[in-house]
């Protein structure tokens, strides 16, 4: 019976041997022990434990500006409730306006990007032209959706297009990386098989590329309609228009049940997209 | 008449310096299957993918029926590319396409890419790929994925996508070498019967020499990037495998 219990292995490293095996730690052999840190991960996670010491003994935190907070946190709390949906008027615009965002930013994303993800993949396009589209598409991605959206408030002024422009740019920046990594991962040899019956590039496109990619494709932009709800509700605090802006309004007016109420339909909507997410997972699953 | 293809002091170096193939001239110019033999990288895939410029040659040239494919600019090379068919040895068949689409894909080199696209083929082409799909017994199939058939089937796609091509040489890169030895023995009369129909030359790539032996009218024996034996299939003898594949315990 006890021949055969395994061998217990704890987490650090040491080893409960059967009854009948004892042996003294010292004859075992060093690969027994297999989950030993090494000496420089050591130093490492003391190094870590030191660097957090040090930050938390530089931040002005004591007992009592953490109880004097808990007490805000409650107040704060407190009049949130009972949610509010008026004004009804100011809600509902806010949320058009964020769905307006979301939807129009993708598919002006999607136009751009198609391209834009053909042109820098390495396997079908020379050099030159994947350098150029590759600098394009991380440019769009350098800055965060917000402070594009500062950029575009300042460009053509406030309100919904100044959000619609910030989120193609983010857009184009996700969606044109992940196009052109997934064309790079397509089989060559389907693309050669097309290629040697004669057929022209954009056949090749047609029977050999796009088959391979297109329900991935779908999934992306699924996605990318999902993040593009999301930060739609952020391209308004500065103005871009959209629920951001009215949320924002509410803060500064202190009607947080109203803040509340917008809360819980903001996230009433990104559930839906969700759930969009998961229905076209289902009918393009395969 | 037969399509005449004529490899004219053929050569190729991935590296320079290191050849893979030397000098080769070969003529193709009647009906039958020639089969090339040979050991592991000596050279006979690179020599297939020359012929149709998957792999661009870098010394000499090939002659087919008259043209020189070493010189054609791109669209020239296309055209000359749908009049040859070719079958590879993993299929290659586009996976998450349909049989049918598979089939069509042979015809991609006069086909507009809207059509293409659209799936607006023309009708002739349709019931052309209907006749085939009969030829190789896949009407049942029609509109099964690609990747869901085994790979017998698969590689009768593979050949009903190149006969599609109405094709005036048919080229196959190892065609045989995933298969098990009687779907082998199929795969390699239908091709026969393929290039006998339509009376054009067929060049294979071979492993397995016994069945070279039975299904090939010629036999070209390739040794690093020689032809060391061209000839008919019933005179290959011993000797000539030896000085192919050097070495003479596997002939026991």
């Amino acid at each position: 019976m006890q021949t055969s219990t395994p061998f217990m292995v704890d987490v650090l490293g040491s080893i409960d041997l059967p009854p009948q095996h004892t042996m003294s730690e010292a004859s075992l052999p060093n690969h027994v022990q297999p989950f030993r840190m090494g000496r420089a991960q050591q130093w490492g996670v003391w190094l870590i434990l030191l660097i957090l010491l040090w930050s938390l003994s530089r931040v002005d935190l004591s007992w009592a500006r953490f109880v004097l907070g808990l007490e805000g946190a409650g107040k704060f709390v407190e009049r949130m409730f009972p949610p509010v949906f008026d004004p009804r008027a100011e809600l509902v615009k806010g949320l058009w306006e964020t769905l307006q965002i979301a939807v129009l930013a993708s598919a002006a994303g999607v136009v751009l990007s198609l391209p834009m993800g053909l042109l820098a993949a390495r396997n079908l396009m020379p050099a030159s032209v994947t350098w150029v589209a590759r600098f394009i598409i991380t440019l769009c991605r350098t800055f965060h959706p917000v402070i594009v959206a500062i950029v575009f408030v300042k460009a053509v002024g406030f309100g919904v297009l100044a959000g619609i422009l910030a989120l193609t740019v983010a857009s184009v920046g996700f969606l044109g990386k992940l196009f052109a990594e997934a064309i790079e991962e397509v089989s060559m040899k389907q693309v050669e098989a097309v290629r040697a019956t004669g057929a022209s590039f954009a056949n090749v496109l047609g029977f050999a590329i796009i088959p391979q990619v297109l329900f991935r494709f779908i999934g992306f932009i699924a996605y990318e309609v999902d993040s593009n709800l999301r930060n739609s509700t952020m391209v308004g605090i500065v103005g871009a228009g959209g629920m951001g802006g009215t949320l924002f309004a509410a803060f500064q007016r202190f009607d947080y049940d109203f803040v509340l109420g917008m809360v819980l339909c903001i996230m009433a909507l990104i559930v839906l997209g969700e759930a969009l997410q998961l229905l076209v997972k289902k009918v393009f699953g395969q | 008449m037969s399509t005449r293809l004529e490899l004219r002091g053929l050569g190729k170096s991935y590296v320079p310096g290191k050849p893979v193939l030397h000098q080769i001239d070969l003529c193709f110019d009647t009906p039958t299957l020639t089969a090339i033999i040979g050991p592991s990288g000596t050279g006979k895939s690179t020599l297939i993918r020359c012929i149709n410029r998957l792999v661009e040659p870098s010394q000499g040239d090939i002659w087919l029926d008259g043209v020189s494919l070493g010189q054609l600019n791109a669209e020239g090379l296309r055209q000359a590319r749908a009049r040859i068919g070719m079958v590879f040895q993993e299929y290659n068949l586009v996976e998450r396409l349909s049989v049918m689409e598979n089939l069509l894909t042979g015809v991609l080199g006069h086909t507009p890419a809207w059509r293409a696209w659209l799936r607006r083929f023309a009708p002739e082409d349709i019931d052309r790929a209907w006749q085939t799909l009969g030829l190789v017994g896949l009407q049942d199939f029609v509109n099964a994925r690609a990747d869901s058939l085994s790979g017998g089937q698969r590689q009768r796609v593979g050949i009903a996508r190149a006969v599609m091509q109405s094709p005036a040489l048919m080229l196959a890169d190892e065609p045989t070498s995933s298969l098990d030895p009687k779907t082998s023995a199929d795969i390699m009369d239908l091709l026969k019967q393929v290039g006998q129909q339509r009376s054009i030359p067929v060049i294979v790539n071979m492993h397995d020499v016994a069945l070279a032996k039975r299904c090939a009218d010629r036999i070209i024996g390739m040794h690093q990037g020689h032809v060391v034996y061209d000839g008919p299939a019933h005179l290959l003898s011993d000797a000539d495998l030896n000085t192919i594949y050097g070495g003479r315990s596997w002939l026991d």
